[in-house]
C-alpha cells in the first residue's frame, strides 16, 4: 500500500492516431515496468479489433513505479480510456477514477473534435491537465500554432506543454516529472468504510469476471465479502491485484489506488460500470454519484447469411452479451431474412465492433439490416410506444404523432471544406447552432436528427472533407417531426428488412435513390423486376430491372467440363449469400448498400 | 447386360496439338507459338501416350478421334498418319468411325488435305471465323475471306464431311451485318456450322483491352441476344441448332463432340488435354501437363503426360452431365441420374417448366430453344 501523497492517477486524452498508445508504451518502457524483451506495440490494446482500428474499447490500466528526480518513489496509475463517443459514459467513469490527464495533441495536426469531447469530460471531472505536444520529430510539427489552438479552442493554459516524440523517446522523462509535479495526489480516508468505483469489467476464461476498481475510501482485501450497491449482489473476493500491465496479485488496495478484483462472478452483466462497491457488512451507505445503466441508442437486425447458422449466432450473441452490459438483443423474425436478432448498441462503432467480433471470432457471416434509432410513437389514446424497428410501426390510424432523438454534433474542419460540411448537415435536416473559427479551422455545431447520422454520415463527412474533418456528438433529447415509414417492394412484394423511417419531405428523394441503388445491386433475373418505394399503399418511386438477356458459355467441350462445374460450385456459394423474396434473389450486401446516400 | 452410363454417351479420343503460327487475341486455348518443333520427338510422344491410354481401354470400340489445338492442320501429315495407324492397332474402331481435324483456312494447310485424308481424317472443321477481311484482321487471323473460302471449297471436295466456324457479335458488328454474313455462309450449303458469340476471356489480348476499357464496339447483351435469336431463326430450316453454338442437318452433327455433351468417356492426350474415363462405375478425370515442353518431358521421363488424375464423384458426374447435356436440343435424360439426384431436381424442374424455361417429356428435359441464350442462369437455378 502506498501513501496517498505518492500516488498519481491519470488518463491520456487524445484523438485516434495522435499517439496515445505509443506514448503509453514509452512511459511503460522508460520506467522499466515491462522488460524490453516483452514489449510489444500498443501494450494496452488487447483486442485485435482495438489494435486494428487504433481505438480502445475496454478501459485498460497499468501501474507504473517511478523514482522521481526528487528521490521519492511514486506509483503512477494510468487508465487508458475508451476514446469513442459511443462509449462516452464509460469514458466519464474512467475520468472520475483519476485526478489528472495528459492531453496528447499531434503537433502536426492540431486539436480534433474527438479530443474536445474527451477533454471536456476531463474538465468536467475536475482534472489537472498537462498538454503534451506529440510527434515533434516530424518536419510538419508546429508547436506554437498547436499550443495557441489548445488555448483558443479548449481554453486551458498551454504554456507548460511538453514537446514529446513518443517515437524517439524525446520528452518522456519530462512527461513523467510533470505527472508527479503537476497532477494532484488522490484524496481519501483510509479509516472510512470501503467505497470503491467499478471502473470497468471484462470476462476472463480462467478467472471469471475481472473488475477494475478505484478505491476512494477504506481498504479492500482478499477474502472480503463485498456488495455492488446498484443491485445489492454480494461476492467473496478471491483475488486482489494490479496491472503492470500483466496481472500481479497483491494483498490489499487502499485509498487512491487502482487495481482489480475477482470474485467468481460469472457474468459481466452483473458488474455495471460506475457502480459503487463496498463491504457487505459495515459498508458505506453513500453511493458514488452519476451511476446510470447504459442504454442502447442504435438498433439493427443481425441475421446469419446461412440460415443454418442461427443457433451458432444465438450462442455468439449470448456470449458477447455476457461480457457487455450495454449490448441488448432479442429474437426477431423477418419474412425476408428468416430468424435473427434485433440488437441494441451504444452507437455505430459499438455496432461495428460487435458485428466484426461475431463474424471473426465466431466465424458467422451476417446480414446487417438498416440501423434504426428509437422513435417515440404517441398513440391517439395518449400512450407512447418505443419503436425499435420500422417493421413494427403501428397502424397509422392509431398514431397521433412521432418523435425522434436529436443530437448535438460538433464538427471541426479546415475552412476550405466548410461549405461541403454545411451542405451535408443541411441535407441531413440539421439546424446550425454555432459556427466559430480557430485559426484556419472552423468549428460547427449542429442540431441533427440521430437517424440521419446513424447510417453513413461519418463516411460521407470523411469523404467530402478528404478525411480532414473530425466529428463528435451527444444525445440531446426527443422532438416531434413528420416521419413516415417507407417500404420497398421488390417484384411487388414488400421487403421488410428494407423498410426505413424517413422524413416525409425526403421520402421521394430517398425512395428514388434506394430504388436506383437496388436496381444496380440486384442481379438480373430471367424476368423483369419492378422495384418500388411506397408510403402506406402509395408508390412514390419506381425503377424496373430489365430481364436478363444473355448468359451463356459459347464454347463448352471436353476440356471445359471441370471449369464449368467449379464455376457452378462457386455460384452455389454465391447463391447462399443471397436471400430469396418470392422469385427474386437479393444479395446480402444490398441491405446495407441500398441505404447509402451519395449526397 | 444393361449399358453402363458412359456407354450411353459413347467413347472417343481427343488429341491436342498445341502449336499455332500466331496467337489470336480472343483465344484462351492452350496454344503456343514456337520457332521450331522437334517433330520426331513430338510424334513419338503421342504414340507412347496412345499406348499408355489404350492399356485399360483396348477392349472398347472407339467411335471418334478429334485433333484439336492449337492448329492441328499444321501437323506433319506423317505424324497424323502414324497416330491413326497406331489408333487402329490399339482399338477396334466403329463402322461409322469419325476422325475430325481442326484446320486453319490458309493455302499451306490446304496443300496437306489430301495427305490427311489418306492418313484417315474424314472430317475437317475449318476456322473461317469471319467473312470480312477487316474483321479477320481484327481477330488476328492470317487469312483473307477469299483464301478461306477457297480452302473451305477444297476441303469439301476432299473430305466426306466438313464444318465451318464463324465468330459473331464481333466488334462494331450490327444485326444486319450478321444477317448478311450468315446468309452468305448458309448459301454455301454447309452441312455443319459452329457459330460462336465472341467471348472476352481473361488473360487474352482482348481481355486485357476490355479491362482497360479500350476494346470498343463489342455488342451489348441485348444486341448479342438479338443476334442469337436471329441465328436460331435463320438456321431453323436447313441447319437447326443441335447444341448451344452448333448447327447441322440431321446426321451431320459432330459425333465426337456429342460424346462430351452426352456424358460419354473420352481419352485425351497432348498438352493440357482433359479426359474422362469410367471403370466399374468409377469416373476419373485426367489433365495433361499444360506447358508443351513440360508435357513432352513428362511423357519421355515419367512415361505419362498426365499431371493430375482426379476422382469424379457421383454428384460431380451428374452435375457435369446436366450442364453438358442441357446444351443439346435433345436435352438430358433423367434416368441417367441417381434417384436421390432426381428427387432433388424435381421441384426445380417443375418451377423452371412453369416459367417457360425448361421442357419435359417423361425422363427427358431440355431447355426451351430460344432460352439457350440464358442457359447459364438456368443451370444456376437448376443446380445451385
Amino acid at each position: 500500500m502506498t501513501e496517498l501523497s505518492n500516488i498519481r492517477n491519470f488518463s491520456i486524452v487524445a484523438h485516434i492516431d495522435h499517439g496515445k498508445s505509443t506514448l503509453a508504451d514509452r512511459l511503460i518502457q522508460e520506467t522499466n515496468t515491462v522488460a524490453t524483451r516483452d514489449m510489444k506495440e500498443q501494450m494496452l490494446d488487447s483486442m485485435d479489433i482495438e489494435r486494428e482500428r487504433g481505438i480502445t474499447i475496454k478501459a485498460n490500466t497499468v501501474r507504473i513505479d517511478y523514482r522521481a528526480d526528487d528521490g521519492q518513489d511514486y506509483v503512477l496509475n494510468l487508465i487508458d480510456t475508451p476514446g469513442h463517443v459511443d462509449f462516452a459514459y464509460e469514458v466519464s467513469r474512467s475520468m472520475r477514477a483519476v485526478e489528472g490527464s495528459l492531453l496528447v495533441v499531434d503537433s502536426t495536426q492540431g486539436v480534433e473534435a474527438q479530443t474536445l469531447a474527451n477533454v471536456y469530460q476531463a474538465i468536467d471531472a475536475d482534472h489537472e491537465i498537462v498538454p503534451v505536444l506529440n510527434k515533434i520529430d516530424l518536419p510538419a510539427s508546429d508547436l506554437d500554432r498547436v499550443a495557441e489552438q489548445i488555448e483558443d479552442v479548449i481554453g486551458i493554459d498551454a504554456s507548460g506543454a511538453i514537446p514529446v516524440s513518443a517515437k524517439t523517446g524525446q520528452g518522456i522523462h519530462e512527461t513523467l516529472e510533470a505527472i508527479v509535479q503537476h497532477l494532484p495526489a488522490p484524496k481519501g480516508d483510509p479509516d472510512a468504510p470501503l467505497k470503491a468505483m467499478l471502473v470497468d469489467s471484462w470476462y476472463d476464461a480462467y478467472l471469471g469476471v475481472i473488475v477494475l476498481v478505484r478505491i476512494i475510501d477504506g481498504h479492500l482485501k482478499k477474502g472480503d465479502r463485498i456488495k455492488f450497491m446498484s443491485n445489492n449482489t454480494t461476492h467473496h473476493v478471491d483475488r486482489i491485484g494490479v496491472f503492470k500491465p500483466a496481472m500481479a496479485e497483491i494483498d490489499r488496495l487502499g485509498p487512491g489506488e487502482i487495481g482489480f478484483l475477482t470474485a467468481s462472478i460469472k457474468q459481466v452483466r452483473d458488474t455495471r460500470v460506475g457502480d459503487t462497491i463496498t463491504h457487505e457488512k459495515h459498508g458505506t451507505t453513500d453511493a458514488l454519484p452519476g451511476f446510470k445503466p447504459s442504454q442502447p441508442v442504435v438498433f439493427c437486425g443481425l441475421f446469419p447469411v446461412d440460415s443454418a447458422q442461427f443457433e451458432d449466432l444465438r450462442d455468439a450473441i449470448e456470449k458477447l452479451a455476457l461480457n457487455d452490459a450495454s449490448f441488448s438483443y432479442e429474437m426477431e423474425t423477418s419474412a425476408a431474412l428468416g430468424f435473427g436478432f434485433r440488437c441494441g448498441f451504444l452507437g455505430l462503432l459499438h455496432l461495428e465492433v460487435i458485428r466484426d467480433r461475431i463474424e471473426r471470432e465466431y466465424d458467422i457471416e451476417l446480414i446487417t439490416t438498416a440501423p434504426s434509432v428509437i422513435y417515440h410513437v404517441y398513440m391517439r389514446d395518449g400512450s407512447m410506444v418505443e419503436l425499435h424497428n420500422p417493421a413494427d410501426m403501428p397502424d397509422l390510424t392509431h398514431v397521433d404523432h412521432l418523435e425522434e432523438p436529436r443530437i448535438k454534433a460538433t464538427i471541426l474542419v479546415p475552412d476550405e471544406y466548410l461549405g461541403d460540411v454545411l451542405k451535408l448537415c443541411q441535407d441531413r435536416r440539421g439546424i446550425q447552432e454555432d459556427l466559430t473559427y480557430a485559426g484556419s479551422r472552423a468549428m460547427v455545431v449542429y442540431d441533427l436528427p440521430l437517424n440521419e447520422v446513424v447510417f453513413d454520415f461519418y463516411d460521407r463527412l470523411k469523404s467530402v472533407t478528404k478525411g480532414y474533418a473530425s466529428f463528435d456528438y451527444q444525445m440531446t433529447g426527443y422532438r416531434e417531426d413528420f416521419l413516415v415509414k417507407m417500404q420497398i417492394l421488390v417484384n411487388d412484394e414488400p421487403v421488410d428488412a428494407l423498410s426505413i423511417m424517413v422524413h416525409r419531405d425526403r421520402a421521394e428523394q430517398r425512395g428514388r435513390a434506394m430504388c436506383e441503388k437496388l436496381k444496380d445491386l440486384i442481379p438480373r433475373h430471367m424476368f423483369k423486376i419492378p422495384i418500388q418505394a411506397a408510403i402506406g399503399g402509395r408508390i412514390i418511386a419506381r425503377e424496373t430491372l430489365a430481364a436478363l438477356r444473355k448468359d451463356v458459355t459459347a464454347k463448352c467441350y471436353g476440356g471445359d467440363a471441370t471449369r464449368k462445374r467449379k464455376l457452378l460450385d462457386k455460384q452455389k456459394a454465391g447463391k447462399k449469400k443471397m436471400r430469396q423474396f418470392g422469385k427474386v434473389d437479393i444479395p446480402q450486401e444490398a441491405f446495407i448498400s441500398a441505404l447509402k446516400m451519395d449526397g | 447386360m444393361a449399358l453402363e452410363n458412359w456407354q450411353l454417351g459413347g467413347f472417343g479420343l481427343y488429341i491436342h496439338w498445341p502449336f499455332c503460327q500466331a496467337k489470336c487475341p480472343y483465344c484462351d486455348f492452350n496454344s503456343h507459338v514456337t520457332a521450331s518443333i522437334n517433330q520426331d520427338r513430338w510424334a513419338d510422344a503421342y504414340l507412347n501416350e496412345l499406348e499408355r491410354v489404350a492399356g485399360d481401354t483396348s477392349d472398347r470400340v472407339l467411335s471418334t478421334v478429334f485433333f484439336g489445338g492449337g492448329t492441328p492442320s499444321l501437323m506433319p501429315a506423317k505424324t497424323v498418319d502414324a497416330i491413326l495407324t497406331k489408333v487402329s492397332d490399339l482399338w477396334t474402331t466403329s463402322n461409322d468411325f469419325e476422325v475430325t481435324l481442326e484446320a486453319n483456312p490458309t493455302s499451306t494447310e490446304a496443300s496437306r488435305f489430301r495427305d490427311f485424308r489418306t492418313a484417315g481424317v474424314n472430317r475437317v472443321s475449318v476456322g473461317v471465323q469471319a467473312l470480312n477481311d477487316k474483321d479477320l484482321k481484327a481477330l488476328g487471323r492470317l487469312h483473307t475471306t477469299t483464301e478461306a473460302l477457297r480452302v473451305y471449297e477444297t476441303a469439301r471436295s476432299i473430305f466426306q464431311r466438313t464444318s465451318l466456324d464463324l465468330i459473331y457479335a464481333r466488334q462494331h458488328q450490327s444485326l444486319s451485318d450478321w444477317e448478311a454474313e450468315l446468309d452468305r455462309a448458309l448459301a454455301f450449303a454447309p452441312d455443319h456450322l459452329s457459330l460462336y458469340q465472341l467471348t472476352i476471356e481473361p488473360d487474352t489480348a482482348f481481355g486485357r483491352l476490355w479491362d482497360m476499357g479500350t476494346l470498343k464496339g463489342v455488342p451489348d447483351d441485348n444486341l448479342a441476344a438479338d443476334m442469337y435469336e436471329l441465328t436460331t431463326d435463320m438456321t431453323a430450316d436447313t441447319l437447326p441448332a443441335y447444341e448451344t453454338s452448333n448447327y447441322a442437318n440431321s446426321g451431320s452433327e459432330s459425333r465426337h463432340n456429342l460424346i462430351y455433351w452426352r456424358g460419354g468417356d473420352y481419352l485425351a492426350i497432348g498438352p493440357g488435354a482433359h479426359g474422362r474415363t469410367t471403370f466399374a462405375g468409377k469416373r476419373t478425370g485426367t489433365v495433361a501437363w499444360r506447358n508443351p515442353g513440360m508435357w513432352l518431358e513428362a511423357v519421355e521421363k515419367q512415361k505419362t503426360g498426365d499431371m493430375t488424375i482426379e476422382d469424379i464423384s457421383q454428384t460431380d458426374r451428374e452435375t457435369e452431365y446436366l450442364l453438358m447435356a442441357l446444351r443439346l436440343r435433345e436435352g438430358a435424360d433423367l434416368s441417367r441420374l441417381s434417384d436421390t439426384a432426381r428427387m432433388g431436381l424435381e421441384a426445380k424442374i417443375e418451377e423452371l417448366n412453369e416459367e417457360g424455361l425448361l421442357l419435359r417429356s417423361g425422363d427427358i428435359i431440355n431447355v426451351v430453344p430460344e432460352k439457350q441464350i440464358v442457359l447459364n442462369a438456368i443451370l444456376v437455378r437448376l443446380l445451385a
